[in-house]
Order: C-alpha cells, then structure tokens, then sequence
C-alpha cells in the first residue's frame, strides 16, 4: 500500500502583519481591506533550502530508521540555478549519498507535482522524500506583498502503514498564465484573479478532479477535505465547479502565515491531517500551468500530531520593522558599514573537503576515550587521550545542547543586529563556539537549550554564492 | 627539564614611539621613532648589531612579510631579519627571538622590534580578517570584544556573582587603567573616567561597553639585548635581565573539549606556572612587584588576575573592588595605562609591557615610579579564549 508515512512543515519564525505593511506602503492606495493577519518571512540567514532542511527533519523525525531511495526538492525560489539544492539539502540530512536526488521547479505545481510523483513510484517499494519550500517575494506595494509568506513542508512516501494511503493521481497540462516569473526576476507579473478563476482554476482544476473521480469511481460528494491553495473565492468557484461540498474545505491559514507557495498544498495536507479521522477521502490540487489532483485516504492514526506546525505558529515573533523584513529580502539597500565589506568568498577546495563536518554538522567520538567533539579531527582534543585516528562521525544536529558562553555583539556585522554567538555544549560533551540564530536581545542566557538549525552562514555578494553551516536557536520550551 | 634563560639575557636598551592614532606617521617612521630611543639608552652603534626579530600581526595593514621592512625602515646592515606573528603575543614572540638567540650565543646583540600600523582602515575597531579557510565556513564572524565577552557571562554564571556587581569590577579595571594613564606621556588615552561613565558607556558586546575596551592604535616598541658579560663590558649597572620567557599556545581544548568552562583562561595558568618555575619564584602575590598584562578588555583584565595565581578563584572583582591592582595597591597592574589606555598596536603591545616594566626596574619612571620594584611580569593573550596564545615574561635585576 502506497501512502504517506510522514510530514514535517516549517515556518520562519518571523512574522510580519500585513497592517506593518499597509502602514508603511499604504499611500499606494493598494490593499488595504487585506490589512489583516500576518506572514511568515524568512530571517536574513534563511532561504527555500534551509527551510526545506527544517521541514524534512520533522518529517524524518518520526521515522529515525527510514532507508530513502529518492529526494526531490521542490521550489519556484530554490537558491542555485546550477548548484544541485536537493544535494546540498540530502547532505545536511545526513542522507546516504546513494540517493536519487533531484530538483523540482516551474511553477506553483511543483510540490504536488513531485509529491504524486513520488506516490506513484511508492508501489515499486520505493521511499521517497520530498521537500517543497518557496520564498517568494511580492513587490513593494504589491497585492502578493500581503500575500506570499515563506514556509517548507516535507512528506515521506512510501509503501506500508502511515498517515494516510495513494488512492490515486490525474494530471493536466495547460499554458494558462496567470502569473509568471522570468528566470532571473524577482518578482512575479500577476494577471487578473477573476480570469484566473474563471478562466483557469475552474475548468482546469475540474478537469482534472473529474477524470480522477471518474477513474476512482468515487463521488464528489464523498470527498471529506480538500486541499485547495488559492483566494477563498476561487476556493468557491472550483467547489462549485466541481461538485466537492464547502465543508470540505482545509483552511489555507492564509490568515496566519500567508501563502507558501509550492509547499503550501502539502502544508494545508498536514493541517488536514492532523484532524483527518480513519478513511476520510483528501483530495490535495495543485494548479500551475495546469492541475494535478491527488486522492488520498486517511488512517487517522496520527491523529491530534501537529507536524511542526503547532510549535511554528507558537514560537513566533513578530518582526515589527517592515524596513529591516526588507532588507533581509534584498529588496533595500542599507549601510551596514565597512565591517559588511568583509570578503566572504568560499575555497570550495576545502568546502569539499569538509563537506560533512559543515554541512552535515559531523563531530567525532573517540573510540578510545569516548570524547565528543568538533569538529571532526584525526587527533582527539581530550587532553588525556590524544589518540590518533580514533573518531567515529558522529551527526550533532539532533543532539541537546545549552549554552555555555555568549555576547550580543553590536560592532560585528549582522544583517540583523546584534551579531549573537557563543559557546554551545553538548549535553552528551563537547563544544562547539558557532553563531546564534532567531534570539531576541535579552534573550540568550547561560545554561538556556538550544537547537541547532540549517542556516545561510555567510552571503558572497560578489561572486554569487552563499554558504550554509548550522547555528544555536532557542530550544523548544525553553 | 632545561633550565631556561633565567638571567643570561639582559636588556641594554629599550624605545617605544608614542601610541595612538598616529595618522602622521607609517609604520616605518613608528619603527624608526622608537629605535632612535633605544639604540641612544643601549649606548651601541646600529652596524654591532647582529640579528633583528621583526613582529607584525596584520600585514595587510601595516607592513609586508619577510625581514624587508625592518631592514629598510631602519637601513640595517644587511644583518638577519626574521618575521614573526603570533596574534597578540607577536611582541613578546619577537623579544624571545632575540633572547633565544642571545642566550644560544649565536649572537651578542640583537634587535627585537614590534610595530602595528591599524589607523589605515578607515574605521574603528580592528580591521577583519579571515580566520582561515575552513574556519570562515563555521566559526562566528565574531569581533575580539565579542569574543571576549564571552568570558563575561561564563564567568558570572560560574562564579554566581551578579552582573552588575560584575560590571561594576570591570569598571573599576578601567578607571584604574585611565588613571594611571594620565601620567604616561606616550600614552593613546590619557583622561581619568569615572566608574559611571564606564556603566553608562554604549553597549558594544554585551556585557563589554566602550570603556571596557581598549584602544585601536599605531605604535613601536623595541629592545637591545646582549649577555650579561656583554652588558658589564660596556659598563652596564642594575641591568634588567629576563628572569622567564614562556610561551603557551591552546591545542584545541577550549574550542572543542568540554572540560573548559568558559570562565578563564588554561594557557595563561600553564604560561605562569612555567615562568614561575623557571625565574624561581614561589609566591607571585609577594614577589611580583608590578603586573602588565592583556587587558584588551576589562574582563580580561578581571580573569587574568586569577590565571596568573594573584587573585584566588572567584575573587578577582573583590580584590580589583578592593585596590589590590591599583597603583597603590598590593601589587600594581598597568602602570602605564596598559592595552586599555596606552594603547594596543597589536604586533608592539608585547615590547611596550616590558618597556614599561624595564623602565620601573630601571627606576626611570618618573612620576609613575614605583618604590624599588625588583620583578615585574608581563603577559599576553592572542586571539580570543576560544583558541589562544598566551605568553608570561618575567623581568628582574640581573643577579637578584
């Protein structure tokens, strides 16, 4: 039986009310009967590629013994163009290097399209992960300002006893442009939302519900959830157009953390999930330049779990600067004074060559004497042993850590100011001194959990690269 | 164990350019200024000399590598010239150069010269720098008083002691550094503060505010030293001899192993503990008549004074409240202002801690001297705790 086995959902800590937004960019007379509820956004230091991390985590973290064949990365907003983001993703996973791994992108169908793709593949035996994150950004003043937030989900497929059971996939291509983004644009070029519908989401969306109702032999009304990522209005119109009942309807939480782009059909899938009783029918639809509509049957047996979502939406923080959410958009220039014009260029010789204690955060243990440490070195650090060759690699991103040491440093560059670090130890032993991500000033305390999250570590604007290592946020509960 | 180099090398001369933001000056004309000084007190001819150490820390702001700008800045006589860097230590790490060399009997007068050029960045604070290629892609983008501040909070939270009871002593290490610095005349920063001045500082690395950081300056210092046969052939009385040079670099412990708790600093511990031994001294509180020491930061300052065995654990802001380490306290620390006030041109601060110490053993200190001092101790810390060189000299009359 091929199903869905797990889900994991991020979202950035930060949250920015549209109201901020409205205040700031409401001259423009655009908007402003949307001014309500919030969107996530990303910190400076996180992108597509670092949420998909988070994701993906939650989902394999009910599934420490999972042996995946395939990951695929899903994103309209993925970092690299030519620098596979799925390798870079499955490496600070920590994922076998035997995987299939590959990138997914296009359009807003992407994670829809790469989750079906995955389901189907699930009979052969086969254990996929798929991961769909966007960031996207709306133009200043624009309508998808308020509406894009930044978020990841993360589904494991595969075959035997999980959340929720394939029943069944149709696909629809289309040349239909209600929006697009040129390659190398920022921002999207939106046309108008009543054509969308009419012209687009209704015939489209029923098309393909109907050949796989058809196929299914399954009612429209028999339909329990539906996954629909759209305007409550176009919501309506497929419903009607397609005969599925309104109270079928998952909430799209649009009003909590906007819409996420290509993941969000599999977020709003984990909110229904969470509630979904045993064999209720969910029908998850993507729309992009066509549709794919997906039927799936609950088990219920993860009912009442919350995926991440429940502890992403209780430890946000609101970003009460629509300014600095700006800048860390790229989309305004700031001083942030010579320290910033620090030469960040990466020797990828040596990025290769530590791929694995950078991106995939590995310590050591020493077979000798049992030390725990990082990074990853052929002498051990502990001053009685100092044996050589003795370290077995050991992941650190799963492990309970507090905090040792720290400072909020206003004189080091930070595209977020204060610059936080410190000392990290491990519970099970070791140090490891790293910089702190997502504290508030006042909000870093000796002894305080951390956890460890997949961070952008240091931008090179002038060549074009970013790099990844991971940083001490607050725990959870703490 | 060898029994080191206590008493066979003596100072014959030491010079020391004014520190500051000296934006008249490169670094050539900041070495010259402070070897005319000490070639005049060394009483010898430039062309007797016959080896050179040269420290420089950032040779992307100051000077070159290799032996050339000391060469040609002072038109030696094609004599060997030999760089060195060892972060913070640099200074001292060319003084010990020279005093190997000396006491190997390679040579009978050498030249250790230390020189930082940092005003030619265009801000304030240190210039940045790599850490190195592997480190860049995981060590914080930190700041020294970032780094530094660290031992801060570890330290209150091991020693249980309140913060602002804490920020007060760290005041206190200021003040006292201000104070003595008003009678340093090649002093940077020569205003006495108020301790309020200090807490109501900005906020540059919590909990470091401006006035617990030392100053960013261009500065030279450097020394003459021969054999102590040498230095009674020319006549040389109540020379200054080098009791204890030790030289302690972290191996990785404070940066990986958990046995360190962020509260002081082990490098600095075994640096004394070695220099004790080898100049022989036994009770360092009695003993040591006068202290400089790296006090790039107040809380430094406030850690060393346990890691070098004159405060006892957890007791430092005590004994700092209480005045032991002011001028008129038990045992003097910075004399001349230190890094905080004199001055810190990163590759000269080693040479200039024992030009201040030479010149109070000497008892040329004028209005800062110190009633017949006869050891005085000097102490570096490169780096930041994480990862560091610590060195401990130790300075006394030859033959005492």
């Amino acid at each position: 039986m091929a199903g869905i086995s797990s889900l994991g959902c991020y979202l950035p800590r930060l949250r920015l009310s549209r109201q901020t937004i409205t205040e700031a960019m409401g001259w423009l007379g655009q908007g402003n009967s949307r001014a309500k509820g919030e969107i996530a956004t990303c910190n400076w230091d996180e992108d597509s590629l670092t949420m998909g991390v988070e994701a993906a985590r939650i989902a394999l973290s009910a599934l420490p013994h999972a042996e995946l064949d395939a990951l695929t990365f899903a994103s309209t907003t993925a970092p690299f163009a030519d620098h596979a983001n799925g390798v870079v993703l499955a490496t600070a996973l920590g994922l076998d290097a035997s995987l299939r791994v590959s990138d997914a992108g296009g359009s807003q169908r992407a994670g829809t399209s790469a989750l079906a793709a995955a389901l189907a593949g699930a009979d052969g035996g086969r254990a996929s992960l798929v991961v769909a994150a966007d960031q996207r950004l709306g133009k200043p003043g624009s309508p998808q300002e308020l509406q894009y937030g930044h978020g990841a989900t993360a589904a494991v497929t595969g075959t035997g006893h999980g959340l929720a059971e394939y029943l069944g996939a149709e696909h629809l291509a289309a040349d239909f442009v209600d929006h697009y983004r040129e390659s190398s644009a920022l921002f999207d070029y939106v046309l108008e939302e009543r054509w969308a519908r009419e012209a687009g989401w209704n015939p489209l969306v029923g098309r393909a519900v109907g050949r796989l109702l058809g196929r299914l032999g399954v009612q429209a009304a028999e339909i329990d959830k539906v996954v629909l990522a759209c305007p409550a209005a176009t919501a309506r119109g497929v419903l009607k157009a397609t005969g599925l009942r309104g109270e079928a309807l998952v909430s799209d939480r649009s009003m909590e953390f906007g819409d996420t782009g290509c993941g969000h059909p599999l977020l709003m899938l984990a909110g229904a999930l969470e509630d979904a009783k045993r064999d209720e029918r969910v029908l998850v639809i993507g729309f992009g330049q066509g549709a794919d509509a997906i039927l799936l049957r609950a088990t219920g047996e993860r009912q009442a779990v919350s995926f991440g979502l429940q502890e992403a939406l209780a430890t946000r923080r609101e970003e009460t600067h629509y300014t600095r959410f700006l800048a860390h958009q790229g989309l305004l220039p700031v001083e942030f004074g010579m320290r910033a014009e620090r030469d960040n260029r990466t020797a990828q010789t040596v990025a290769w060559r530590k791929h694995e204690v950078v991106t995939g955060f590995t310590g050591g243990r020493c077979r000798s004497c049992n030390a725990l440490q990082f990074p990853l070195s052929r002498v051990c650090v502990a001053p009685d042993c100092r044996e050589t060759d003795t370290q077995e690699p050991v992941r650190l991103a799963e492990l309970p850590a507090s905090i040792k040491t720290f400072t909020e440093d206003w004189l080091a560059y930070s595209a977020r100011p204060p610059l936080v670090y410190g000392n990290v130890l491990f519970e099970a032993g070791g140090n490891v001194f790293m910089e702190f991500t997502d504290f508030a000033p006042g909000e870093a305390a000796v002894g305080r959990p951390v956890r460890f999250m997949f961070r952008i570590k240091d931008v090179d604007s002038r060549r074009g690269f970013r790099r990844y290592f991971w940083k001490a946020a607050p725990g959870l509960g703490a | 164990m060898a029994r080191g180099i206590s008493d066979k090398v003596v100072i014959l001369g030491m010079g020391c350019s004014r520190f500051g933001e000296r934006w008249d000056s490169g670094p050539e004309d900041l070495m010259l200024e402070a070897f005319q000084e000490c070639i005049t007190d060394a009483g010898i001819e430039r062309d007797q000399l016959e080896a050179a150490w040269l420290g420089v820390f950032y040779d992307e702001q100051s000077v070159s590598k290799s032996a050339l700008p000391l060469s040609m800045a002072l038109r030696l006589p094609n004599i060997p010239v030999t760089r060195v860097e060892n972060l913070c230590a640099t200074g001292t790490e060319a003084l010990r150069g020279a005093a190997y060399a000396v006491a190997a009997g390679a040579c009978d007068f050498a030249l250790a010269m230390g020189v930082e050029k940092l005003k030619d960045t265009g801000f304030g604070g240190l210039p940045e720098r790599t850490k190195g290629t592997f480190e860049d892609l995981w060590q914080p983008g930190f700041t020294p008083p970032g780094a530094f501040a660290q031992l801060a909070a570890a330290y209150a939270a091991r020693h249980g002691i309140p913060m602002d009871r804490l920020k007060r002593a760290m005041a206190h290490v200021s003040v006292k550094s201000h104070a003595n610095a008003v009678a340093a005349e090649k002093a940077h920063l020569r205003k006495a503060i108020t301790e309020q001045q200090v807490l109501d500082a900005p906020m540059i690395a919590y909990p470091l505010g401006t006035f617990d950081c030392c100053g960013v300056s261009d500065g030279a210092a450097c020394a003459i030293v021969t054999t102590p046969e040498k230095a009674r052939e020319l006549g040389r009385r109540d020379a200054v001899a080098i009791k204890a040079m030790q030289l302690v670099p972290s191996n990785g412990v404070e940066l990986s192993h958990s046995s360190w708790d962020g509260a002081h600093t082990p490098t600095t511990r075994e640096a004394a503990r070695r220099a004790y031994a080898e100049a022989g001294v036994r009770d360092p509180r009695r003993e040591i008549s006068l202290m400089e020491v790296h006090d790039c930061f107040s809380i430094t300052e406030l850690v060393l004074m346990e890691d070098l065995g004159m405060s006892d654990s957890g007791k430092a802001p005590d004994d700092i409240l209480d005045g032991r380490y002011d001028r008129d306290g038990r045992t003097p620390c910075q004399t001349d202002g230190g890094l905080k006030c004199f001055g810190h041109p990163v590759g000269a601060s080693g040479l200039r801690m024992a030009y201040e110490v030479y010149t109070q053993l000497s008892g040329r200190a004028g209005v800062r001297q110190l009633a017949s001092p006869s050891l005085g101790l000097t102490h570096n810390l490169g780096g930041i705790p994480n990862r560091n060189v610590a060195s401990v000299s130790i300075l006394g009359l030859l033959g005492l």
